[in-house]
């Protein structure tokens, strides 16, 4: 009997510890909503959302985060575009070409970009890669919107090949014996059936990269100037995260430009949702196969 | 062979090994672009001691304090959770609805951005103790949960089903099969666990910024729990974007680099070690 009520209470313990995780969740979920939402009650959805111009030390404040939003759009799809190639390319010759020595070498390179502090990034961003790009293309000011996509681009970079070369590494080998022993050359049968056949791993590569980009704060604050334009590439902009930490330090709280800051944080952490969820059918899909 | 397959596998060829090319020079210019500008900047001084407006030199010793500081109270905490979660997931947990949901809950806080930790870690800890070292450990103790779990899972599944079953013939309890032949067999999950969190708390600085704040003050471990303070990643920050000290800056970003660069071979070493001992 003692013995019994001993283990139950022991597998309560553990019961505990297990749904702590879902409490975590719960939590930032609440908080987010609970003082995400009074701002944009007191600004308007459609304002808020939709307003072009955000101006929240004004006399005449203005909580428009359209920008931030497409910012951050554009900013993740220029990181994609540039991060996605060069990493899916390095992910098949690293699985499929390489000799074993050189991907040991080469992987264990990739994982010391994964481990570099986001700081490290935003500080060689700001040393090399803004005066770059003011010498380069002649604008007055090289910190803006391509400098943080050429940083997030390197960022994401070693996720995308990681999660690529699991991928590709699951594909059978009957597959690629089949497809030589038919007549195709090793690199046609990696690109035509190798690759084919990992495309929901490669896809959940991609889908993490987008997250990884589109959550970044301290490297893009560094390299990306910070003033609250509407994107273009020269120009310095804000994202989501630079938008809530730029101005969080100086915002007194209860103000409505701190509650506006949360709602931002709130929008974000809706996109970082979606984005969860899609990485997660992904995930599924591959494992299903 | 026709000239269009030989152009395509011409390309793609030529791709990938210049894909993989700019992977290897991009770290390895990383590399010896921070230790060149780096390393001369370290200094016995710059180690040792505090920064002083007296002098007006920097020291970064309170940072590197304040970052061991960190670390063990964050590893302290998230250690037991994340080890008991993973052991109610693999050992306890029968209702297969109730794991999908906790697997899903920890794949959601893995995917969280560290600037929305940092926020709510602002607003429950911060709120509560406020901005302090013992906040900021708070926060990344979330942060790190599911890494924890996830690696002491990992080594919790590579424990024989005999193992237990031979316990439990014996007839030993639950609690007592979990202490004496399960608990053993995690021991490498929890050291890559520790591993991998330790990486990510030194690169961290958004989460901590609005947690444990940016205080270059020297405290020691009885009182720093409950003052503001900087990690090195934060204080690099602070560095070089607010006072523009890019030689500070650049050093402390050599100790980052050399930091991580132990911690991959470490975590390495002992995914060999534990690997090899298994097959033996």
């Amino acid at each position: 009997m003692k013995k019994r009520l001993f283990e139950n209470t022991v597998h309560g313990i553990f019961l505990m510890l297990g749904l702590i995780t879902v409490g975590c969740v719960l939590l930032i979920t609440v908080y987010l909503i609970v003082s995400g939402i009074p701002a944009i009650k007191e600004i308007g959805l459609a304002n808020f959302l939709f307003g072009k111009e955000w101006a929240s030390t004004a006399t005449e404040p203005k909580f428009g985060i359209l920008p931030f939003i497409l910012t951050s759009v554009y900013g993740t799809a220029g990181a994609i575009l540039i991060g996605v190639p060069i990493g899916f390319l390095t992910a098949v010759f690293l699985s499929k070409v390489a000799e074993k020595k050189t991907r040991a070498v080469i992987e264990a390179a990739v994982n010391l970009l994964a481990g570099i502090p986001s700081v490290v990034y935003g500080l060689v961003g700001m040393l090399v890669l803004v005066p770059g790009i003011r010498e380069i293309f002649g604008v007055p000011d090289g910190s803006g919107l391509l400098a943080a996509i050429i940083v997030l681009a390197v960022m994401i970079l070693p996720n995308i090949i990681k999660v690529s070369i699991t991928a590709l590494d699951a594909v059978p080998k009957e597959y690629e014996d089949a497809s030589l022993a038919l007549g195709a050359t090793p690199t046609e049968t990696y690109f035509k059936v190798s690759v084919p056949a990992a495309k929901s791993g490669i896809a959940a590569a991609v889908v993490l990269g987008v997250g990884r980009a589109i959550g970044e704060a301290m490297a893009v604050m560094m390299v990306a100037g910070n003033v609250a334009n509407m994107p273009s590439l020269f120009e310095s902009v804000r994202f989501l995260t630079t938008a809530v930490a730029s101005e969080m330090a100086y915002s007194s709280p209860g103000s409505l430009q701190r509650n506006a800051l949360f709602s931002i944080a709130l929008v974000l952490f809706l996109f970082i949702m979606m984005i969860n969820a899609a990485l997660n059918f992904f995930l599924k899909r591959s494992k299903e196969k | 062979m026709n000239q269009k397959r030989k152009l395509y596998i011409t390309t793609m060829r030529g791709l990938m090994v210049i894909s993989t090319a700019l992977t290897a020079a991009l770290v390895l210019f990383l590399l010896g672009y921070v230790l060149i500008k780096g390393i001369p900047n370290i200094t016995w001084e710059l180690l040792s001691t505090k920064p002083s407006y007296l002098t007006e030199r920097i020291g970064i010793l309170p940072d590197i304090l304040n970052t061991v500081y960190i670390v063990l109270a964050t590893l302290l905490v998230v250690l037991p959770l994340g080890v008991g979660a993973a052991i109610y997931l693999t050992e306890y947990a029968r209702n297969k609805r109730l794991v999908s949901i906790i697997e899903y809950a920890s794949e959601t806080l893995s995917g969280i951005p560290s600037i929305i930790y940092g926020l709510v870690g602002m607003l429950v800890f911060a709120g509560n103790f406020g901005t302090s070292l013992l906040a900021g450990a708070l926060t990344l103790v979330i942060m790190n949960l599911p890494t924890v779990m996830r690696t002491t899972q990992e080594s919790l599944k590579t424990v024989p089903q005999s193992y237990r079953e031979g316990a439990f013939g014996l007839g030993a309890g639950k609690w007592r099969v979990i202490r004496t032949v399960v608990l053993p067999g995690c021991v490498d999950g929890v050291i890559t666990g520790c591993i991998l969190s330790i990486g990510r708390i030194l690169g961290e600085s958004a989460a901590l910024l609005f947690t444990a704040g940016f205080a270059h003050s020297l405290n020691s471990i009885f009182t720093a729990f409950t003052r503001p303070g900087a990690t090195l990643s934060v204080a690099l920050y602070v560095y070089a974007k607010e006072d523009g000290e890019f030689g500070v800056a650049f050093a402390i970003a050599a100790i980052l680099m050399v930091l991580t660069l132990l911690i991959n071979l470490a975590a390495s070493l002992v995914g060999k070690y534990f690997a090899k001992r298994r097959n033996a």
